[in-house]
């Protein structure tokens, strides 16, 4: 069966009650008992202040878990491919141009539109790390993590170069809310390497799989896995969290799944 | 990169649906903009919309797909034997050794729209709007997947303008770390408000039929289309005929979320990759056909780019004044474009009367030229500063 492989070297998290990766380690091995708050979506200080000023949620969202993740494998985002997959994007600015576009004023402000974009994160990814390095932006609805998963895995591996690899999902604003239902933000980055270094904190070897997806141990945690296309990762992040060796399988499309075998580096 | 063989393509755009009418369209220097009609639209511009696809019922057992994205790609898939093609390849890989990498910016976002002037008194959607299927960018990869019951990896690239080059990229990827063998990649893009108005808003959108690289050039003209392309590992000893992907090249501008760097250099970046992947030099490539919006900034930071990187000696053009700007479609039509290119001997020139714009320094061609050719390069570019630019040619 064929394999991708490749060693993580940095992880970023933002969750309900959950600041930083560091916050959400304690949880996902039990240290700490989890007690789930609305998401808190930290200012991006490396976004110049006019930039800083357009951007919502999600970028901030997206851009903290990313830095989190290039800071912790101490490396420096400007030559770092970047991996970005979201199932919905910037939801609220989403909603407001669609009360607009039914009003009977329908002009759209330039900043409501160009924030509109699924690769507006990729955008201010740019401006804020100057990385001229090539970014894109996968969209899978449910399976948008395990999709970018792949398509990180398979960057790192033919490209044997370096990436940082980026999910995230915010919740939609009534009325898509009752149509899309996603819990509360949710977002996790990752730095990957093709070979393991002295800097490598796992090795994970992904294959396809028709087996089910791996469930988190709490009910709790269980929720906020099925309440965010992000969240998916859950399992993994439990694994690591705890420094064992594990195999676990998440969620991706309806005919497949990924199966991880993680086994930690140090 | 190892090259990748086109085993089959198709485009529909608003020349007409499939490579007859495009490639009569294109040799003819026939454009497929007309005063924007589309829906409730109050905006004095151009569009080239697609005839029939309103018409166009998506196949019952996928009818919670359906919207006028889906609509457009099931056209599409329609077209110049395409279906047929990814049959035969699915017997002959099977179905789990298949991916689908498609590109749209706005998928099926004009259901969305729709829904939200249907709104109960309660503030509500209507029952019949399905968000995963129309809304979700990820719908039409899902559709086009269900729609030939695949079962490998899939997924929508969503980077505006760039979307469908991209997805050359990942497809390679899959196929060369040995995911898949062969994958369907393209564009989908469709007419929708929030393109409309948006660009609009942005005063980037042209009240006349877009005139790329024309001194007095004005803008966009928003067009929709469908283009599919089957990618597979490329035969030992590939036919004379065969036309492959040679290289691909991707780069960020790091600049600026709705203008292009001034000098282009995130562009230049792109098309210097996408020659050092196909290990090819600036003067093995034919003919460019150019991102060429018809916005000032675009073509002349293009064109800055272009001149960098390949001289003033490589002719080149952009078909936007032909097809319209098809946006996330825009990479994938433009591959089809560069497929016929090759396939047929000539480069397609402007599509109307022109006055190239003297501070562009390019061997832009307003005129048809017949030629054989055996290598194009193709630039698409997107908002965020995406930059990806593609090599097709013959082995």
């Amino acid at each position: 069966m064929q394999k991708l492989l490749a060693y993580i070297e940095g992880i970023g998290a933002i969750g309900p009650g959950i600041n930083n990766w560091k916050e959400g380690q304690a949880v996902l091995c039990g240290d700490v008992e989890y007690h789930p708050q609305k998401t808190v979506y930290p200012a991006v200080s490396a976004l110049p202040p006019t930039e800083r000023r357009r951007t919502g949620k999600v970028v901030k969202l997206a851009l903290s878990v990313g830095l989190e993740a290039v800071a912790d494998a101490g490396q420096t985002a400007n030559d770092l491919p970047a991996i970005f997959a979201s199932s919905g994007g910037d939801t609220y600015n989403c909603h407001a141009i669609f009360e607009t576009l039914a009003s009977d004023d329908r002009s759209i402000s330039p900043t409501r539109f160009h924030n509109s974009v699924a690769n507006a994160p990729a955008g201010y990814w740019g401006i804020a790390t100057g990385s001229m390095a090539p970014s894109t932006v996968v969209c899978d609805f449910d399976a948008s993590f395990g999709a970018g998963l792949l398509e990180s895995l398979a960057q790192v591996a033919v490209d044997n170069r370096r990436c940082v690899y980026i999910s995230y999902d915010i919740d939609y604003p009534e009325p898509l809310n009752s149509a899309r239902t996603i819990s509360d933000g949710f977002g996790v980055g990752f730095v990957l390497a093709p070979q393991q270094s002295a800097s490598s904190l796992y090795a994970l070897e992904l294959t396809l799989t028709q087996e089910k997806a791996s469930s988190c141990t709490s009910q709790i945690l269980e929720a906020l896995r099925l309440g965010s296309p992000a969240a998916r990762v859950l399992p993994m992040l439990q694994v690591v969290a705890g420094n064992e060796t594990a195999r676990v399988v998440l969620d991706y499309l309806d005919t497949s799944r990924i199966s991880l075998t993680l086994t930690p580096c140090r | 990169m190892t090259p990748l063989l086109l085993s089959h393509y198709t485009a529909t755009s608003a020349v007409g649906c499939g490579l007859e009418k495009t490639l009569a369209a294109l040799h003819n220097g026939t454009s497929g903009l007309a005063l924007c009609d589309f829906d409730t639209v109050d905006i004095e511009t151009f569009v080239g919309a697609v005839a029939g696809v309103e018409e166009e019922a998506i196949r019952h057992d996928l009818r919670d797909y359906h919207c006028r994205n889906n609509q457009l790609a099931q056209l599409g898939l329609r077209q110049d034997n395409f279906s047929a093609a990814v049959e035969a390849a699915i017997a002959r890989l099977g179905r789990d050794r298949i991916g689908v990498f498609l590109g749209t910016s706005t998928s099926g976002i004009l259901q969305a729209e729709l829904a939200y002037r249907h709104r109960d008194s309660t503030g509500q959607l209507p029952a019949d709007f399905i968000y995963a299927t129309t809304q979700n960018c990820s719908s039409v990869s899902d559709f086009v997947r269900h729609y030939f019951s695949i079962t490998g990896p899939a997924m929508v690239i969503s980077t505006a303008c760039s979307s469908s080059a991209k997805v050359f990229g990942s497809a390679y990827r899959m196929i060369e770390s040995g995911m898949i063998d062969a994958a369907i990649v393209g564009g989908v893009d469709s007419l929708c408000l929030t393109t409309l108005y948006g660009f609009n808003s942005l005063g980037l959108v042209s009240a006349e039929p877009c005139r790329p690289f024309d001194v007095d050039r004005s803008g966009i003209s928003i067009g929709e289309a469908a283009a599919f392309l089957l990618l597979e590992r490329a035969p030992a000893e590939p036919a004379s005929d065969d036309i492959m992907l040679l290289g691909f090249g991707e780069s960020s501008d790091a600049y600026h979320m709705s203008s292009p760097h001034p000098e282009g250099l995130g562009a230049s970046k792109a098309m210097e990759m996408a020659l050092a992947s196909a290990c090819l030099a600036a003067a093995d490539i034919d003919y460019i056909n150019l991102h060429g919006t018809a916005t000032p900034s675009n073509d002349a930071a293009e064109g800055a780019a272009t001149r960098r990187v390949f001289g003033s000696s490589v002719p080149a053009s952009s078909t936007k004044g032909i097809t319209g700007h098809t946006l996330g479609a825009a990479g994938g039509l433009e591959a089809v474009i560069a497929a016929l290119a090759i396939a047929h001997n000539f480069m397609p020139g402007g599509v109307s009367e022109m006055q190239l714009d003297p501070a562009i320094e390019i061997d832009y061609l307003t005129r048809n030229r017949e030629q054989p050719l055996t290598r194009v390069a193709s630039n698409s570019f997107g908002f965020g500063g995406t930059n990806c630019s593609l090599v097709l040619g013959r082995a």
